[in-house]
């Protein structure tokens, strides 16, 4: 059996992947995969913590967590195209209008 | 009619003229003018045919009447209610007010009628009877103080009518400022009858004032009342030191001048002090304070009033004098011939206010008499009770104002606490007020006229015309030459008239001293004995006739100055060089106030309350705060780039520090 530290640790690099990939990348649609990557860095040390104390409320915070992802993924590329369509850019640094 | 019908009647008094002037001021802008008239003067009236009701049924066996209308403060044992009271004393008062408040209401409809705020005016007249009658009608302190800044505010009102001339305004500022002063000492006496008393009802409170000793020796407890009364007094009668608002006061229309600041609300003071007479007649000390105060002010009014040559000016010295007599006599304990003396002057002042308004109608707003002259032959009826007022002002028999301030002159010489300098003051008083009266008679209504005529006129309507009835100055028709007042106004001049003529009489043989006798004789029985046998029967015929023949005096020299000789009175005026400037000019006390009191409130108040308080203190928190909030918002908004990776820096870096406090506290 794999002990339950691998598991946190590949969670830990997964998850470390996607916040250097939201920092550090420019193109939205990149940035958007990198919060996939920490949604499921996370889920996978859920899982891991189920199934070491033989609980179930890690697998279904999984479930969860997969649902908001998707409908995170659904709003989330329909705002990207509707950016892409009024900037023409998909490009972070460009869609700053928010600012003072 | 039952003391209990009579009892209830009481609050009818005053609530009548309250409920007109309530329907006046809330829809009298729309009315018309007759029926703002008919309500004003039906509901006066009504207070008046009420108030003489009851002095027919008044018998002095019942009195003193009273009647709770309400409660009003009730803590523990010390109670405050809307309660009426009648006894002799008020009863007087009550006529007068009612009485004479009356005639100057039908007068003000004939003076006022072309005004635009004539509405306004005529609600304020109720308004101000309605708080008068409170006055001299309430049973405790306290209400009676409700009354007394209610006649203030009334007062105040009414100077500053015509508020958009600046001087009004501004004189109706001052005398409610001044009165403020008065009210003070007023104040402070009720907290030290409260504390001491723990009422404020005058009988409860007279009561238990009648059995202190008579504080013969230094101050006490009701020494200290007395003079703080005597504080309110000053400030509401217009005694020296406060009295500088009355000639102020003239900034309001006439007839309020007659009413108001003649007639009725300056006699508070004196009503006033002859209520509290209880704790006057125990304190000898304030006692003598109050004549000092009255005969000091009665002289010295008088002399102002030589040289004034406003004709509203002039009575209104007159009036701060005649009330220096009213307090001169309580100030003696001859309350009665106090009281006499204000209902007699309420006949002749009120009198003088309306000739003198009847004559600014007639010469089309002018006050200066050196203008008037001659208005005998244009204006016989206001000539002709305007003479009987001076007559009865200046003391010659058998008019009212002999009989009232004969009686104070020999009570202020024979009272055990009287003295032979009161007299001897109030005597030369007496010869200053009958000279500078018949000098108004003579430069108003003999003579030339001075003023212009026809198209002359037109030509000074515009400089130095500031300081005129601003009603009269507009309506009165311009270019014309002087002309009587219709009857609306002289009908009032000729019931006074013969009220002045006649009203002395109830004063005949004691009589009235006699009728107000069970209000003024509860107080100190060492006091009944004393009075009286001081001096002989000769002696007081001979005092008679020495305040006759000033009278006399008085007249003459007014006739030799101002017919006779008229070139004289500038020689002697330039003559007397210094002397006379501070005559005329009021002996500078405005100035001196000014420099005392008023510059330095207001310098005061300027580089330290204001400059320093309220700019350099309350302000500048608030602006502070508000600026350092804006600062370090100026600072933080970069933060908010619009850019998302930099967000997401932030985030991030909020996480690693969460992360990293979590482990440096060694959360598992």
């Amino acid at each position: 059996m794999v002990p339950l530290s691998y598991y946190l640790l590949l969670s830990g690099i997964l998850f470390v992947c996607g916040v250097l990939g939201f920092l550090l990348k420019r193109n939205i649609i990149t940035i958007f995969m990198s919060i996939e990557l920490m949604l499921n860095g996370v889920n996978l040390s859920f899982v891991a913590f189920a199934a070491h104390w033989q609980r179930l409320s890690g697998q279904v915070f999984v479930f969860f967590v997969m649902v908001v992802a998707a409908a995170e993924a659904a709003v989330g590329l329909a705002i990207i195209i509707a950016v892409y369509r009024t900037r023409e850019t998909l490009n972070v640094d460009q869609v700053n209008l928010l600012k003072l | 009619m039952t003391p209990q019908t009579l009892s209830a009647l009481l609050c009818t008094i005053p609530l009548l003229p309250l409920a007109g002037a309530a329907i006046n001021g809330f829809f009298g802008r729309k009315a018309s003018k007759q029926a703002i008239s008919a309500v004003s003067l039906v509901f006066c009236g009504a207070a008046f045919a009420v108030a003489a009701v009851v002095a027919v049924n008044f018998s002095s066996a019942a009195a003193p009447y009273s009647f709770n209308l309400a409660h009003w403060i009730r803590s523990g044992d010390f109670t405050v209610d809307f309660e009426f009271y009648l006894d002799q004393l008020s009863l007087v008062m009550l006529l007068v007010v009612t009485g004479v408040g009356f005639l100057i209401h039908i007068y003000s409809v004939g003076y006022m009628w072309d005004d635009d705020g004539y509405y306004r005016f005529m609600s304020y007249l109720n308004l101000f009877m309605f708080f008068m009658l409170t006055l001299v009608l309430a049973k405790n302190y306290l209400l009676m103080f409700i009354g007394w800044e209610g006649v203030g505010l009334a007062s105040y009102l009414l100077i500053g009518f015509w508020f958009i001339k600046d001087s009004a305004a501004s004189a109706g500022k001052k005398a409610f400022i001044v009165n403020r002063i008065g009210d003070f000492g007023f104040l402070i006496a009720l907290f030290l009858i409260i504390k001491h008393f723990h009422s404020l009802d005058f009988t409860k409170v007279f009561e238990q004032v009648a059995t202190r000793p008579i504080e013969t020796a230094g101050t006490g407890l009701l020494t200290s009342i007395g003079l703080l009364l005597m504080v309110g007094a000053a400030g509401k009668s217009a005694q020296i030191p406060l009295y500088v608002w009355l000639p102020d006061a003239m900034e309001g229309p006439t007839p309020v001048s007659a009413l108001i600041h003649a007639a009725t609300m300056v006699t508070a003071g004196v009503y006033m002090v002859a209520r509290s007479h209880m704790i006057f007649e125990r304190a000898p000390g304030a006692m003598t304070v109050v004549a000092i105060i009255g005969t000091l002010t009665a002289l010295f009014a008088a002399t102002i009033g030589i040289a004034q040559t406003d004709i509203k000016k002039v009575l209104a010295y007159s009036t701060i004098s005649q009330l220096g007599y009213m307090l001169m006599a309580c100030g003696v304990a001859a309350f009665s011939a106090g009281i006499f003396h204000l209902m007699t002057h309420a006949f002749f002042k009120g009198l003088l206010f309306l000739a003198a308004g009847s004559v600014i109608h007639g010469v089309g707003g002018e006050q200066d008499m050196r203008k008037m002259g001659g208005l005998r032959e244009y204006m016989p009826v206001t000539f002709l009770t305007m003479g009987i007022a001076t007559l009865a002002i200046a003391g010659i028999p058998p008019l009212a104002g002999f009989w009232s301030k004969d009686e104070i002159l020999w009570k202020a010489y024979s009272s055990q606490y009287g003295s032979w300098v009161f007299w001897l003051i109030g005597l030369v008083t007496a010869f200053i007020t009958s000279f500078y009266m018949f000098r108004l008679l003579f430069m108003t209504f003999f003579g030339e006229y001075r003023g212009a005529t026809g198209a002359e006129y037109h030509g000074h309507d515009d400089p130095g015309h500031g300081t005129h009835d601003a009603r009269t100055g507009v309506s009165a028709p311009h270019g014309h030459e002087p002309h009587e007042s219709p009857w609306v106004m002289l009908a009032p001049l000729v019931i006074l008239a013969v009220l002045s003529l006649v009203g002395g009489f109830v004063g005949y043989g004691n009589r009235f001293e006699h009728f107000l006798a069970p209000v003024f004789q509860s107080g100190a029985p060492e006091l009944a004995q004393g009075a009286g046998e001081v001096a002989s029967k000769t002696t007081e015929y001979l005092l008679m006739g020495a305040s006759i023949l000033v009278g006399l005096l008085g007249w003459g020299l007014a006739y030799l100055l101002y017919c006779r000789l008229p070139q004289l009175p500038a020689r002697i005026a330039e003559s007397l060089g210094g002397l006379y400037q501070a005559v005329v000019n009021k002996y500078y006390v405005d100035e001196l106030y000014a420099i005392l009191f008023v510059k330095p409130v207001v310098e005061g108040s300027t580089s330290i309350l204001w400059h320093g308080v309220d700019q350099g203190v309350i302000d500048a928190t608030v602006n502070n705060t508000a600026d350092s909030a804006r600062h370090i918002s100026d600072e933080v908004r970069h933060m908010q780039s619009g850019n998302l990776r930099s967000y997401a820096g932030w985030i991030a870096a909020g996480g690693a520090v969460v992360i990293a406090y979590m482990i440096w506290m060694g959360v598992r």
